[in-house]
């Protein structure tokens, strides 16, 4: 319904219509951004959106930052911390820093936010980026301790993540709702208005701290939601947009010969791959043979699919993991070369001269799934192709009813690797590996406190999974970002637009 | 007629109540609400206390009655996705899109019906031809293509309007023609057909042979006469838009209420779906009700039945 209507179709028109030169808002000062989906509520804890994201990033502060760049961590609200035991954390907090309504931030704000927040009844959307949290506690007005519930390493990366702090007084007050629709944070840009899911309009924050984010340059941010792609590529021509992204792969190039667009791909922490039932839980099915699963893995050309498909940045990934989180540890990984042979012989070898066929779930990129479908069919496996919503594949997923699904997973731009391939093999409800001895590396691995052994264990537990190929990692996704160009940006590598580091050129 | 009235009433409450539930249950049966709620970020455990948090893990006929009673009292919830009370969500939407099915249909009634009354006075001349094609091309050309087609040329090429939005008429102009065009075909058909009907008739050539002027033919006798199909066929398609302008309210970023309704079943947002069928099929019901009003008022026969 939404962008493959067309594809392509409108972009060849616009290419033609278009006239040519920018018209930036440049002289208002005002950035006009397009968002695609309707957001949720912009309060950050209950949304789990990328547009949510992004506002958050612009609003609010969290108490540590991590450079995009340099994966370094930096104080934000915090100017240091320091592990008290296994279990607390200590921060100093920065002072002088006041939130956009005029209150003063301090520990209160953080005792408040975290203690929310980290109380299952009040229903934060993702439970896991809170929910490692005990409590907090004020020391004194610039310092307080965060209790863990237990040991969890990747803390800083969270608090530096999806956790920002929150006005004590005023959330109190008006709660996630009121939030949502007059979000007051310390951020380096402060809410005007907000339409629910449609329009949200931000202005700089002038009296911004002295942030790792640096201080924001434009003045005004517009953003309104335009769900169908080509409308958004039409407002960039007729110079009502000034930036895009998440465009797709064909309309890009396209738009990257035109001579008023700047066009830039960054790559994205989510990863494609193929998930089978290995321990059975759907019954008693072809892919619960190790054979049948590692022919699955050599049947396919992740490399071609990168070329033909993905394009831009994307690669091809060998872990359950983005190689770029802390213990995704690419060498230890068992990788498939495309080998359509080998994969018939292990099918004969498995009782499956003729090959066999098997229901075949995906719920996103149905042009991914299919190229996928075909190469499985020339050795082959015939597939009985099922396209779901995301919740229903989700649901049949937890009660064990898929033998085969192409899946992704974007770990909530968290650099570690705790947060894929421990959400998928420590035995919950949407794992179909059920390997103990992967749960015992796993456990070992989120737990330590210890760096080494953190890498040691995911290392192993890397090894384990792709020897046993339960799953077939594919590729990494990639977004495209298309802006004019009076608009100065560097994309990063996590999908977060960030206003501060945008200038007119 | 009180009676009649009444009648009417009840039958339309029971409709929507038959509507409201099987709506309900096919909603239920498409997939865990508690996982559209929790996204594609959430684990498992994120999923269950969701579950718990909104009581999805009790028995479908215990939430339906809940739901029920709430709306019995004018209570329609809270959206699941948005978690701002679904009564002041829909509100906002409706205008946008109420003023885009009346502007349609407007459109559609103000171009067909003449079309389709000066195709009827000359069939098989250039004009019958004309209206031929624009009905044809009309009925063949997918919406979203011809939205586009429009903003390329009016909003792109020549820049005289702007290319999506809601903020002021100028934004109403693109998305009244097509959502109109789509429904034109069918109005302007059945008005030229009723019309050739009508003019052949005995009572049109009495009228013009006591020597009415044609004019007064034409409208007074004819159109009459054959415009009362047409009532009918347009309180459909008015209800239609309202509820079924989906493509056109998302190509032209209108976020109206057909726009939400689309996007809420797919994020399994419960009171906001269950809230909009509910207000939809009232649609239907308040429009086929007042095509029967207007008929019986065009035809005098229709009263006494």
């Amino acid at each position: 319904m939404k962008t493959s209507w067309l594809k392509s179709g409108i972009a060849s028109i616009a290419l033609v219509a278009a006239t040519g030169g920018a018209w930036a808002e440049k002289a208002n000062d005002t950035l006009r951004v397009a968002f695609t989906k309707e957001l949720e509520n912009v309060d950050s804890f209950f949304n789990s959106s990328r547009e949510g994201v992004v506002l958050q990033r612009a609003i609010w502060d969290g108490l540590i930052y991590r450079d995009p760049a340099t994966n370094e961590y930096k104080g934000n609200l915090a100017t240091s911390w320091e592990w008290i035991d296994d279990t607390t954390l200590e921060l100093k907090l920065r002072e002088g820093v006041t939130f956009h309504n005029g209150a003063p931030f301090s520990a209160d704000d953080v005792v408040y936010t975290v203690n929310f927040v980290s109380k299952e009844e009040n229903g934060v959307k993702t439970q896991r980026n809170v929910n490692w949290m005990e409590s907090a506690e004020k020391v004194d007005d610039y310092t307080v301790r965060i209790h863990l519930k237990e040991k969890f390493p990747a803390a800083i990366e969270f608090l530096s993540g999806p956790v920002s702090m929150y006005p004590a007084e005023y959330y109190a007050e008006v709660g996630p709702s009121g939030m949502g629709l007059e979000p007051v944070g310390t951020g380096p840009y402060k809410v005007v208005s907000v339409v629910p899911g449609q329009h949200f309009v931000l202005e700089k924050n002038e009296n911004y701290h002295d942030s790792p984010k640096g201080q924001p340059e434009i003045t005004n941010v517009d953003i309104r939601t335009i769900p169908d792609v080509n409308t958004q590529m039409a407002e960039l021509f007729s110079g009502s947009l000034d930036l895009i992204w998440q465009v797709p792969a064909d309309q890009a190039e396209k738009l990257a010969t035109m001579d008023q667009f700047t066009v830039k791909n960054e790559s994205t922490m989510r990863v494609g791959y193929l998930n089978m039932d290995a321990a059975g839980r759907s019954g008693d099915t072809p892919v619960t043979d190790l054979r049948v699963r590692r022919a699955i893995n050599h049947a396919i050309n992740r490399e071609e699919l990168v070329n033909a498909l993905l394009k831009g940045k994307s690669r091809v990934v060998s872990t359950p993991c983005f190689p770029s989180q802390f213990g995704c540890v690419e060498e230890a990984a068992k990788s498939y070369d495309y080998d359509p042979e080998k994969a018939k012989a292990l099918l004969a070898e498995a009782g499956y001269p003729d090959g066999f066929t098997i229901e075949f779930y995906a719920y996103r990129n149905r042009e991914y799934a299919e190229a996928i479908m075909s190469y499985l069919n020339a050795v082959g496996i015939d597939t009985d192709f099922k396209f779901l919503q995301y919740s229903a594949l989700r649901e049949q997923n937890m009660k064990g009813e898929v033998p085969l699904a192409f899946l992704t997973w974007g770990s909530f731009s968290i650099n570690d690797a705790s947060a894929m391939v421990s959400q998928f093999f420590k035995h919950g409800s949407l794992d179909d590996a059920r390997d103990d001895q992967v749960l015992e590396y796993l456990n070992t691995a989120d737990s330590s406190t210890d760096p080494e052994t953190r890498i040691e264990h995911y290392a192993k537990a890397i090894e384990r999974i792709t020897e046993q190929a339960y799953w077939a990692p594919m590729f990494s996704y990639n977004t495209n970002y298309v802006f004019t160009n009076e608009v100065e940006y560097t994309p990063t590598a996590d999908e977060v637009l960030r206003f501060t580091t945008m200038s007119w050129n | 007629m009180l009676t009649f009235t009444l009648k009417r009433l009840g039958l339309a409450v029971l409709v929507a109540l038959t509507v409201s539930f099987i709506s309900f249950t096919l909603l239920f049966l498409a997939g865990d609400p508690a996982a559209a709620l929790a996204g594609e970020t959430a684990s498992g455990e994120d999923i269950e206390a969701i579950s718990k948090l909104y009581g999805f893990d009790r028995p479908m006929l215990v939430q339906y009655g809940d739901w029920l009673f709430s709306a019995l009292r004018g209570d329609f919830g809270e959206s699941y996705y948005f978690r701002l009370p679904v009564s002041s969500l829909i509100f906002d939407r409706l205008g946008v899109t109420m003023t885009l099915g009346v502007c349609g249909i407007s459109f559609a009634l103000l171009t067909a019906v003449p079309l389709g009354v000066a195709a009827a006075i000359r069939p098989n001349s250039i004009i019958d031809r004309v209206a031929l094609f624009l009905s044809v091309a009309g009925q063949a050309m997918p919406s979203f293509w011809f939205g586009l087609i429009l903003i390329v040329l009016f909003a792109i090429k020549l820049g005289w309007l702007p290319p999506s939005g809601a903020s002021g008429p100028m934004h109403f102009i693109m998305p009244t023609i097509v959502l109109g065009y789509y429904a034109m075909p069918a109005i302007m058909r059945l008005t030229r057909a009723g019309m050739l009907d009508v003019l052949s008739s005995d009572y049109i050539r009495t009228a013009r042979a006591k020597g009415a002027p044609e004019g007064r033919v034409l409208f007074r006798h004819a159109l009459r006469n054959a415009i009362i199909p047409v009532v009918s066929l347009a309180a459909v398609q008015m209800g239609f838009m309202l509820g079924g302008s989906i493509v056109v309210e998302s190509i032209f970023a209108l976020h109206g209420a057909g726009y939400l309704a689309w996007e809420s079943i797919a994020r399994n947002d419960l009171p906001t779906v269950q809230a909009l069928i509910l207000v939809f099929s009232m649609f239907y019901i308040v429009f086929t009700f007042l095509a029967d009003v207007l008929n019986a008022w065009l035809d005098p026969r229709m009263r006494s039945s």
